[in-house]
């Protein structure tokens, strides 16, 4: 393990592997929590039937006020993100396999299950989908933030724009649904490794094995 | 007549039960403007803005004698002008007054997200109430007819509200008030649609204007305002009257199937990952094989 353990707080207790730095998670949970007050204002303008969400946060025309703003935060997220696990993210052959064995993964059919290095295919899909999404969010809800200065003829522009940050957000929300689910029920302990950072090497060897044997220097 | 209480019929981003829908206690109100007699005196412009209790504003000069460029935010009401020369050389001033339609099929409601921003009355008035406008401005991207008008200082939209306040009190607009040549009326929607008619066949019979007709457009169910036109077929000459207004595909897109669509995927995807859960647990840590000699 690293020899500056010692130096960080949550310091892993023996046989544990770093999974994510310091640096990581606070990049993760910036990006998660502003796509998560973004999420409840959106769902809030979205449908009447949770426009109580804005309520909740501070009351409607607030939530108007700031889900543009506090998504400018979500997209230095997002870039910020994209500095750090560009590489960690790229598909590889062995994420099209996972892909291709999905079932066995969502079944949790061991035998059959998929290898998956630090990032598995699953993930990967989720992070593009979460960076194209991002943008996608970006271009049209610039349109959203400033329609009054579209002129009249282009008005037109503006019902596509709705339609597309619509179509986006909820492509988003599919795997965010999935994310969270995955993080907090499906896969035990991902949580703690995202807060603390740390996994126990069984962990790992279960979950990313080929990360586990390039970490451990079991393999290159 | 149209007098007595207003009675809700609609609400903008509203999710439970709407007071007065599908009731009919009262008679839909009409303002008729007959633009073949406007004379272009403005006078709908300045009882419009002392009734509001807006200041008067500094106009903007473009060769006609329109007031200004649009319509805005604290000038609800505009008599559009447009010098017109027909297929035969003859020249003709068009009038227009310009101002929200209260479409029956309103696309700012339809569009608006915010729980009772905009509000429908049974006689037909569309009113913002811009205590719960968030000034996202959806209304406009709904309105067919370019009439919500944003004002940047507090962030609300704003629009001709056909006087509700007069109109809940037994008065009629203080555009029709002022109106001097009696080319404005106001008053039942039956009652104004056959006293336009009758005008239309008068100016068909009686005049040059062949084509003269009422404008009541269908394509937002009718409006409750409602133009003798001299010229039936050509709207867009009275300063970009659209030929057949509706709510655009894109918000009729947004607000129905995309939503639903929308919403059945969420509810999907969470008793999805529920039922994940039920039937096949969470994945269990295999023990991490006993390391070789030699690695850490």
């Amino acid at each position: 393990m690293s020899t500056t353990a010692a130096t960080v707080h949550h310091a892993p207790h023996a046989g544990e592997l770093q999974r994510y730095t310091f640096h990581e998670r606070v990049m993760h949970w910036f990006s998660g929590l502003t796509y998560l007050y973004c999420l409840s204002t959106g769902l809030a303008f979205y449908s009447p039937h949770l426009f109580w969400l804005a309520y909740m946060l501070g009351g409607a025309p607030t939530s108007r006020f700031w889900h543009p703003i506090v998504a400018i935060g979500f997209i230095i997220g997002t870039l910020w993100m994209h500095s750090l696990w560009r590489r960690d993210m790229e598909m590889t052959d062995i994420d099209k396999r996972w892909l291709d064995q999905t079932e066995a993964y969502i079944t949790n059919d061991e035998e059959h299950s998929p290898l998956s290095d630090r990032f598995n295919g699953g993930q990967k899909l989720y992070y593009w989908l979460m960076y194209y999404g991002a943008f996608l969010l970006l271009l049209s809800g610039l349109f959203l933030w400033f329609p009054e200065y579209i002129p009249r003829q282009y008005a037109w522009v503006r019902g596509i724009m709705i339609l597309l940050h619509e179509i986006a957000a909820l492509a988003t929300i599919g795997g965010f649904i999935i994310h969270v689910y995955m993080g907090v029920f499906m896969v035990p302990h991902s949580m703690t490794a995202i807060t603390t950072g740390y996994v126990t090497r069984a962990w790992a060897w279960t979950h990313h094995r080929l990360w586990y044997l390039r970490v451990t220097g079991q393999k290159e | 007549m149209a007098n007595g209480p207003l009675q809700i019929k609609a609400i903008s981003g509203h999710a439970g039960t709407v007071p007065g829908k599908n009731t009919s206690r009262d008679y839909d109100v009409c303002k008729l403007i007959d633009v073949t007699t406007c004379i272009g005196c403005k006078a709908c412009e300045v009882a419009c803005l002392e009734w509001n209790g807006y200041p008067f504003r500094e106009t903007v000069f473009d060769n006609t004698y329109q007031t200004m460029p649009d319509t805005a935010w604290n000038y609800y009401n505009l008599i559009r002008f447009n010098e017109f020369t027909d297929e035969n050389g003859n020249f003709s001033w068009l009038m227009r007054k310009d101002q929200c339609m209260h479409c029956a099929d309103p696309g700012c409601l339809r569009a608006c997200p915010s729980d009772g921003a905009i509000v429908q009355y049974t006689n037909g008035i569309v009113d913002f109430q811009q205590d719960y406008c968030i000034g996202c401005q959806y209304c406009v991207t709904g309105c067919p007819f370019n009439i919500p008008k944003f004002n940047p200082t507090t962030k609300k939209v704003h629009k001709c509200t056909l006087c509700s306040d007069r109109v809940g009190a037994g008065l009629e607009p203080a555009c029709i008030k002022a109106c001097p040549t009696g080319c404005l009326h106001f008053g039942t929607k039956d009652d104004m649609k056959d006293l336009a008619e009758t005008r239309a066949a008068q100016l068909r019979e009686h005049t040059s204007h062949k084509d003269a007709g009422v404008y009541d457009p269908p394509g937002v169910s009718g409006t409750h305002v409602i133009y003798v036109l001299h010229d039936i077929n050509h709207p867009e000459r009275y300063g970009g009257l659209p030929k057949d207004p509706h709510v655009p595909w894109m918000v009729r897109i947004w607000k129905g199937p995309l939503k639903w669509v929308g919403n059945f995927a969420m509810a999907a995807g969470i008793i999805g990952v529920a039922a994940h859960y039920l039937r096949f647990g969470p994945k269990e840590v295999e023990p991490e094989p006993a390391p070789k000699a030699g690695v850490k």
